[in-house]
């Protein structure tokens, strides 16, 4: 295996990017001035304070949201309404599943438009399913399945629609540790069979590092780049050999200090 | 309350409850009817036939019919089809134009800002008073009645569906959006579902509206129907037959609300599900 892959071309370029809620007295900036690019097929963490503004810029990637200044370009163009083959495995995971679905017909949803033969939207609702082992919850509905899981038929869902372009955000936030490990390889080697391109917006360092290409460091809010980190460890990563190489160490600790003067004086925890 | 009473409560809270529960209720409805009875028999009033014996002229009148006609008989295909064939043309008719209009209005903001003033305008006007208005309009026969039902069923029904869709959860639709799926499978497949709890629930009172506009209509302009009965009842004094014309208007209006209600378990399962989940 290589050790870092070749430069990609750049897929996706956000520039200047600024958005502000509301107007006057009671405005909010949520982003100030984002830069960075990511390129095809590359594994993108994002990482950040609580309320720094890291949901805002995944809408604003996954055009959801107008922001109030700069762009977003996707295969160099600039992107102002939802583009195609973009999937958002949103944060708050249970309000974005249809609870009058069944598991299976909510993972179905969005290959409808696809137009895909029968037997292969079968097949994808399968794998997927089984992916995320709920198979055997496939006929239950969203609120019989508790918080984890609904996490989990979330995750399918987006798996499922095989995006160019996937945009997670905490997605593992509600798992118990050894189910995360293993959400975390069926994202990595999800990600290396179709090339997709990742962005990933997580609270765990330990995480970023595991997974990604590279560490996209936000400062406090608003969000700005702090840093910008290169992970040049080698692929394939294993959960017990990555993470105890001496890189990973450095890197982590790297990351942490990072993102420590960020949070300021307040908290001193290991995690964000 | 004694012992016996906080006995009662907690055995309506246990598994068992349900059970208990109904046979606690048919015989609060037994003793109701008992006492009605012994009532009536006690005073003997020609103004307060008993139960029993309206009850028997409810038989006779109408569920008296040959097995072939199923036990109907002559008497409903005169009064109570019409009666019917009203209230079910005039509801249906405002369902169809309350969701639809609902919708649009709902999911239209230009069309919100516009039509929102009036909608909650005609919320205030009470059905009854429609009726007048009505009879100038058109007249005495069956348009004037179906006309009077659905425009006065209209609001719950509009009111409800416009709520419903405004309140859909805006996560859902930008989940539709993300993936791709467009404005007319978005409605389809995310507002509606997800609106039809409350669109039910207009359509239960309007239901109940429309009987009542039903029999006020054919009291006031009608040459036959249950409330054209009810009024030759009372003319010709036969003080029995007016009141089995009131409980079959009451039996008329049960069987109408458990129908929907059967249509409204079925299709929203799902909500009951998700409602007491996240009671917990
Ligand atoms: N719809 C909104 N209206 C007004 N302000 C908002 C809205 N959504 C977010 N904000 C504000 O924007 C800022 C960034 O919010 P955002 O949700 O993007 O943070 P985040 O980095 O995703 O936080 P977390 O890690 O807790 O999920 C916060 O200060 C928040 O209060
Ligand atoms: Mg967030």
């Amino acid at each position: 295996m290589t050790v870092t892959r070749a430069p990609r071309p750049d897929l996706l370029a956000v520039a200047g990017l600024c958005h502000t809620y509301g107007a006057g007295a009671v405005a909010t900036v949520a982003i100030d001035d984002l830069d960075f690019e990511v390129g095809q097929g590359e594994f993108l963490s994002i990482v950040g304070p609580s309320g720094c503004g890291k949901t805002t810029l995944l809408r604003c990637v996954s055009g959801l949201q107008h922001p109030t200044a700069g762009t977003v370009t996707l295969h160099g163009e600039a992107i102002s309404d939802v583009p195609e083959g973009m999937a958002l495995v949103f944060q708050d995971y249970a309000r974005s599943l249809f609870p009058w679905m069944s598991v299976s017909s909510n993972v179905e949803f969005p290959l409808s438009r696809l137009r895909l033969p029968r037997s292969e939207r079968r097949e994808r609702i399968g794998e997927s399913l089984a992916a995320v082992r709920l198979d055997a919850a496939a006929d239950k509905y969203p609120w019989q399945l508790s918080g984890g899981m609904q996490q989990r038929v979330a995750i399918a869902r987006a798996l499922a629609y095989r995006p160019e372009v996937l945009l997670m955000d905490e997605p593992f936030a509600s798992v118990d540790a050894q189910t995360r490990a293993d959400l975390e390889d069926l994202v990595l080697d999800v990600w290396r069979r179709f090339s997709v391109t990742i962005l990933f917006v997580t609270h765990d360092i330990d995480e970023s590092v595991y997974l990604s290409d590279r560490v996209l460091v936000l400062s406090r809010s608003p969000a700005s780049v702090v840093a910008d980190i290169p992970v040049g460890l080698p692929r394939p990563r294993d959960q017990i050999e990555t993470k105890s190489a001496d890189g990973f160490v450095r890197l982590r600790a790297e990351v942490a200090r990072l993102i420590r003067p960020a949070r300021g004086a307040e908290t001193a925890g290991t995690s964000i | 309350m004694g012992e016996a009473g906080d006995r009662l409560t907690r055995g309506l809270t246990t598994v068992r409850g349900a059970a208990s529960e109904l046979l606690l209720r048919s015989a609060v409805v037994v003793a109701g009817l008992l006492v009605w009875q012994l009532v009536t028999m006690a005073i003997e009033s020609a103004f307060f036939p008993t139960p029993l014996e309206i009850f028997g002229r409810v038989i006779e009148t109408w569920f008296s019919g040959s097995p072939g006609t199923l036990f109907l008989t002559e008497e409903v295909g005169r009064n109570v089809a019409p009666s019917l064939m009203r209230l079910l043309s005039g509801w249906l008719l405002a369902v169809a134009l309350g969701v639809g209009l609902g919708l649009a209005i709902g999911r239209i903001d230009w069309l919100a800002a516009m039509l929102g003033p009036i909608v909650q305008f005609t919320r205030a006007i009470p059905p009854p008073a429609l009726v007048p208005l009505f009879l100038v309009l058109l007249g005495i026969g069956d348009g004037m009645k179906v006309g009077l039902i659905a425009v006065g069923v209209l609001p719950p029904i509009l009111l409800n569906t416009i709520d419903g869709v405004r309140s859909v959860d805006s996560l859902q639709l930008d989940t539709g959006r993300v993936f791709g799926i467009d404005r007319r499978r978005r409605l389809a497949r995310i507002v509606i579902p997800s609106a039809m709890p409350q669109i039910f629930a207009g359509l239960r009172v309007s239901l109940a509206i429309a009987v009542i506009l039903m029999v006020i209509s054919e009291l006031v302009a009608s040459t036959d129907g249950i409330g054209f009965g009810l009024l030759q009842a009372q003319r010709g004094f036969r003080i029995p037959d007016m009141w089995a014309h009131i409980m079959l208007l009451s039996i008329l209006g049960l069987a109408l609300n458990s129908g929907l209600t059967q249509v409204e378990r079925r299709a929203l399962r799902w909500h009951r599900g998700a409602r007491r989940r996240s009671e917990v």
